[in-house]
């Protein structure tokens, strides 16, 4: 099929081990395909617009929005019961709490005509979540084939490695498929495959060139590259359209837009301003250091005593409990103070800010433990607005 | 009550709803505290009226210092998902929609998040997804596929038009966002979180959402929340609003330094409100709370209260006291200060002629009016002086300095003569600036004194811009000479220096300038003294300053660890029953079993023996009975008694007096004074 190669790019012996697996519609498949990989290296996509373009029958299912089996199974029967009743359009909703109903539902609901002689796809992606599901279920999707009799294949898509599901008690090994990443060749002609369509498609990949050229060192995921292609594009072009530069001008282009993405490397990639933001910028044509990022903001504000326990806290958990006469025998001054000062309800709220957290179990209600969790700048600089030396009573800078 | 059930087991009984309310009127409460119940009804409907108008200026302030976060916050909003309403299909445009538009807040006060919430649940649309979205968790189906059909629906449903009320908002969206709001972000489990970003940043395109989340701390939080992946799909946009020392101040400014209201507080009682503000909490809605507190407890304890309102109805008031207030009055000390310091037959008359007291009375009122309108001015413009002074000897903050102002008379204290020996070393265009500034001050009031005062400071600022053109004369005469000075070298140079020196340690030429720094200071100095006068100072100030700090103390900061131990240790001051009345160190046998272990625990080390402390308990209880060993029942009596021990002992358990410990057999731990 030849449009197939305009639709997934660099993906042709992934496409063709999958359709040879496939087979016809009516022959039985491999009982289940285990596909991974890393983040955006195109296990959905293909999956996807494999069965899409093929017109298999499927069900895709996204295991984090089914956080119970139940959800899962339903999902799975609905879509199904929807794919067989398309045509006469009644659709009811299938109710379905453990594995053993769902086999039975499944053979019921694959009884229809359209579905009886070609085989089911149910692709399950971030197949990973399965694993905090009850211990059936994974061994029970491998062999969904032989459990109900059927003509059908599950997908599993993950980013984990095969060896990281297998139980311990064996299962039914799938057919194991690895998607490698992308190489900087693969990233420039998927990249450069969708280019606006006011623009030459040699002008984008010059662009895609550089952006490359910037980003790749520190980001080789696909879809994170192509939001920061759209967004810096408009920059790319401002010479062209202002009329300063041709197409064609490439040195002078390069030189406007290197440092453009240098800063965006530091912002909008990081996630320190958003990309709204950025954009605004852009148009505005403002310098993007007077935009304060999400991490300038580290001042919090804490009420006197508050600030006190937080410190002792940070001692309490950095200085080992024998050296405790060592620092506090000589000095009698605040720290002593500050350990009478212990009331719950402000612990607690320090727990809810995160800057203590509960260690030991949840259940142990006579004596909780904490531990303060802040870094130590953090701590110096809550100290230093107290007036407390803090480095002093730390034993790590003894 | 008894159960159907054969199982044994806790069963939660609910009280019965119909108890009937007893309802006593509130104003009768006012009555019962103290024996003078004089006017009571009259000093509670003051007391809410004051209250009533404090709290509408707290409301309307807090809205305005919220107005501007609020309004680019629904700016935000309506502008997050234009995109998704134009259903433009521009390039890139699907990429960019992948983001879930987010809003993080930093703030201290949570009902603003209340507020916003109100305003878009009138977009109507909200308010249907409330609703269902209980219906969905009755069913378990809580899947995005269901809600994003679900909204769909809905989105459909109100496309055909349904005439009426809230729709003006959201009938112009075509597909109104889903705004879902997080608060205390902190508090959410991680995994939920990113879980949950991950499934709607993928239905995104059929299901508009926009989260808005509540950060108390700084945003870094996000980051540490939510790894690369997730938080790549939030497209972050930070609002912060005012701190909450800023707030506080606003609220000072407007509630204690005005003379909107008439109900004043002590040095003492405004030190517990701010430290407790500072120290404890940072909770505005508390700071509040305890003035309202002092207010009520004001109104409640001083009789004479009943004068604390406006001037024209506290006059009238004035002409209907009875004798009995009439005497309250001459009882004031403050009062009683006054009348010393009257002539003879004034004294008199205001001692024994009830007419010429209720004038003298009124008379004092307004004055006391005057007094404070002078002193909030002058209390501005003092700190408009020391605010900016190198080290802050008189505070930051002028909430600082009002405390001090009312606590003593300022000049003789060392940081106000510090703060006057800086402010004789300022710059000119510092000074008027300063100036200016309090010529602002003054001029917004109408007060006639003062009036003279705001034209003394004109003049001094002309002089001061006088000065300035006489300096350019001069400059222009003596530019030659300093230049040459500039070229010569630095023997030259030094030797100069020294001799400037030496001309202004005699002191004998001070400059223009300097003449006219010293009026200034001297000028403010005596401001001060003349009406910065600690309210002490003033007769009748017990009638509007609150001053019971301790009573607030009692009410606000509440030590339970005593309380209890009072409790404990001294019955009957809680139960008032005379049979209980005991000598220091002495335990009654008729005190509560608690009481009564509670007491002999107090005399142990760290471990408790339980056979001695039973014993001991045993002879305390049965201390005044009569001894009948012969009789039949002692037996069952010593179980009795025995059993009490073991409860009084659980009791002291429970509330975290003892503990048992493994370290020895039949022992127990104390965990308290002295304890482990």
């Amino acid at each position: 099929m030849p449009h197939f190669e305009n639709v997934v790019l660099c993906r042709e012996s992934q496409v063709s081990t999958l359709r040879s697996l496939f087979g016809e519609r009516h022959h039985f498949s491999f009982p289940s395909i285990f596909i991974y990989g890393h983040t955006a290296s195109g296990k959905t996509y293909v999956t996807q617009t494999l069965l899409k373009t093929l017109e298999l029958p499927h069900v895709f299912v996204n295991c984090v929005e089914c956080f119970t089996l139940r959800l899962l199974l339903e999902q799975i029967l609905n879509k199904l019961n929807h794919l067989s009743s398309s045509e006469d359009g009644c659709f009811t909703q299938i109710t379905c709490d453990t594995f053993n109903d769902f086999v039975r539902l499944f053979k019921q609901v694959t009884k229809a005509k359209n579905l009886k002689d070609q085989t089911i796809y149910i692709v399950l992606d971030k197949a990973e979540y399965l694993r905090d599901m009850e211990v059936n279920v994974l061994p029970g999707f491998l062999r969904l084939q032989e459990l109900c009799d059927r003509n059908v294949t599950v997908i599993f898509l993950s980013e984990i490695i095969w060896e990281k599901f297998r139980p311990n008690t064996g299962c039914f090994e799938p057919f194991v498929l690895y998607f490698p990443d992308y190489s900087i060749g693969n990233l420039q002609k998927i990249l450069s495959h969708d280019h606006p369509p006011e623009y030459s498609a040699d002008f984008y990949a010059a662009y895609i060139n550089i952006l490359l050229g910037v980003f790749y060192t520190v980001c080789r995921d696909l879809k994170e590259l192509s939001h920061l292609a759209v967004l810096n594009f408009p920059k790319y072009c401002e010479p062209v359209v202002k009329g300063e530069a041709s197409e064609r001008d490439t040195r002078k282009l390069w030189r406007n837009i290197e440092p453009h993405l240098k800063k965006a490397m530091q912002t909008v990639y990081l996630r320190e301003i958003s990309s709204s933001q950025w954009e605004k910028l852009q148009k505005d044509d403002a310098d993007p250091g007077q935009l304060e990022g999400l991490s300038t903001y580290t001042h919090v504000e804490l009420p006197y005593y508050s600030k006190f326990i937080l410190i002792a806290a940070y001692l309490a958990s950095y200085n080992p409990a024998r050296t405790d006469k060592r620092f506090f025998l000589k000095h009698h001054g605040k720290i002593k103070k500050t350990s009478f000062l212990k009331k719950h309800e402000k612990i607690t709220s320090l727990v809810t800010l995160q800057l203590l957290t509960l260690v030991g179990h949840d259940d142990q209600l006579d004596g909780p433990k904490y531990k303060c969790t802040v870094s130590l700048d953090f701590i110096r600089a809550i100290a230093r607005t107290v007036n407390f030396d803090i480095i002093k009573y730390l034993y790590d800078f003894l | 009550m008894a159960t159907s059930s054969v199982s044994k087991g806790c069963f939660v009984f609910k009280p019965n709803l119909k108890k009937r309310k007893t309802s006593v009127p509130i104003e009768e409460y006012f009555n019962k505290g103290k024996n003078e119940s004089e006017d009571s009804k009259l000093r509670f409907e003051t007391y809410q009226l004051i209250w009533q108008q404090m709290k509408s200026e707290t409301e309307q302030l807090q809205e305005e210092l919220n107005k501007n976060l609020f309004d680019s916050l629904i700016k935000f909003l309506q502008k997050s998902h234009s995109g998704f309403q134009k259903n433009s299909r521009d390039w890139g445009c699907q990429i960019k929609l992948r983001e879930i538009p987010t809003a993080a807040l930093i703030l201290d006060m949570k009902h603003f998040l209340q507020k916003l919430c109100s305003q878009l649940m009138d977009c109507h649309v909200d308010v249907e997804s409330k609703e269902q979205e209980k219906d969905i968790q009755k069913k378990i189906h809580c899947s995005m596929d269901f809600l994003s059909s679900w909204y769909m629906n809905v989105t459909q449903k109100m496309d055909p038009g349904r005439p009426g009320k809230k729709r003006t908002s959201s009938s112009q969206w075509q597909s109104p966002p889903v705004v879902l709001i997080l608060k205390d972000m902190e508090s959410f489990t991680t995994k939920v979180l990113q879980d949950f970003i991950i499934v709607s940043s993928q239905h995104l395109h059929e299901f508009p959402l926009i989260l808005i989340f509540g950060i108390a701390t700084s945003p870094i939080i996000i980051h540490r929340l939510l790894p690369h992946a997730v938080s790549s799909l939030l497209c972050i946009e930070i609002f912060q609003s005012l701190s909450c020392k800023e707030h506080l101040t606003t609220v000072f400014d407007k509630l204690l330094l005005t003379t909107q209201f008439p109900f004043k507080l002590s040095e003492k009682v405004l030190q517990i409100l701010i430290s407790i503000f500072l120290y404890y909490d940072f909770s505005i809605q508390n700071f509040i709370k305890g003035l309202q507190l002092s207010l009520l407890e004001h109104f409640y304890s001083q009789p004479l209260s009943v004068l604390c309102c406006n001037l024209p109805e506290a006059k009238g008031r004035i002409n209907f006291l009875s004798d009995n207030q009439c005497e309250n009055i001459r009882r004031l000390p403050s009062f009683r200060r006054y009348v010393e310091k009257q002539a003879t037959e004034k004294q008199v008359a205001l001692l024994t002629n009830e007419r010429f007291l209720k004038e003298e009375t009124q008379s004092l009122l307004e004055n006391l009016q005057v007094y404070h309108t002078n002193y909030f001015l002058i209390l501005r413009c003092l700190h408009q002086f020391t605010s900016s002074l190198p080290k802050y000897p008189l505070g930051r903050q002028i909430r600082e300095l009002y405390c001090t102002c009312l606590e003593k008379n300022i000049w003789d204290s060392e940081e106000y003569a510090s703060a006057l020996q800086l402010l004789r070393m300022l710059a000119k265009d510092e000074l008027m600036t300063i100036l200016q500034k309090c010529f602002n001050v003054l001029k917004s009031s109408s007060e006639k004194q003062l009036g003279s005062s705001a034209k003394r400071i004109e003049e001094l600022l002309a002089q001061f811009q006088s000065l300035d053109a006489e300096a350019k004369e001069e400059e222009d005469a003596s530019g030659s000479q300093s230049k040459g000075l500039q070229k010569t070298d630095l023997y030259h140079l030094q030797k100069s220096l020294l001799e400037m020196k030496e001309l202004r340690r005699t002191g004998k030429k001070q400059t223009k300038f300097e003449l006219l720094r010293e009026k200034v200071v001297n000028f403010i100095d005596g401001l001060v003294r003349e009406h910065l006068l600690p309210p002490e100072t003033q007769p009748l100030h017990e009638v509007v300053y609150f001053t019971a700090a301790h009573t607030l103390h009692e009410h606000l900061n509440a030590a339970p660890r005593i309380a209890l131990h009072t409790a404990l240790n001294n019955p009957y001051y809680y139960l008032k029953n005379e049979a209980l009345k005991s000598e220091e160190g002495c335990i009654p046998n008729v005190a509560p079993d608690i009481c009564i272990a509670y007491k002999l625990h107090l005399e142990c080390s760290r471990l408790i023996n339980l056979v001695d402390w039973s014993e001991a308990f045993a002879t305390v209880v049965t201390a005044g009975e009569k001894t009948d060993a012969s009789s039949v029942t002692s037996e069952e009596r010593n179980e009795i008694i025995h059993a009490r021990f073991i409860r009084a002992v659980s009791e002291l358990e429970l509330l975290g007096f003892v503990k048992p410990t493994k370290r020895k057999t039949d022992h127990v731990a104390r965990l308290t004074w002295g304890g482990c």
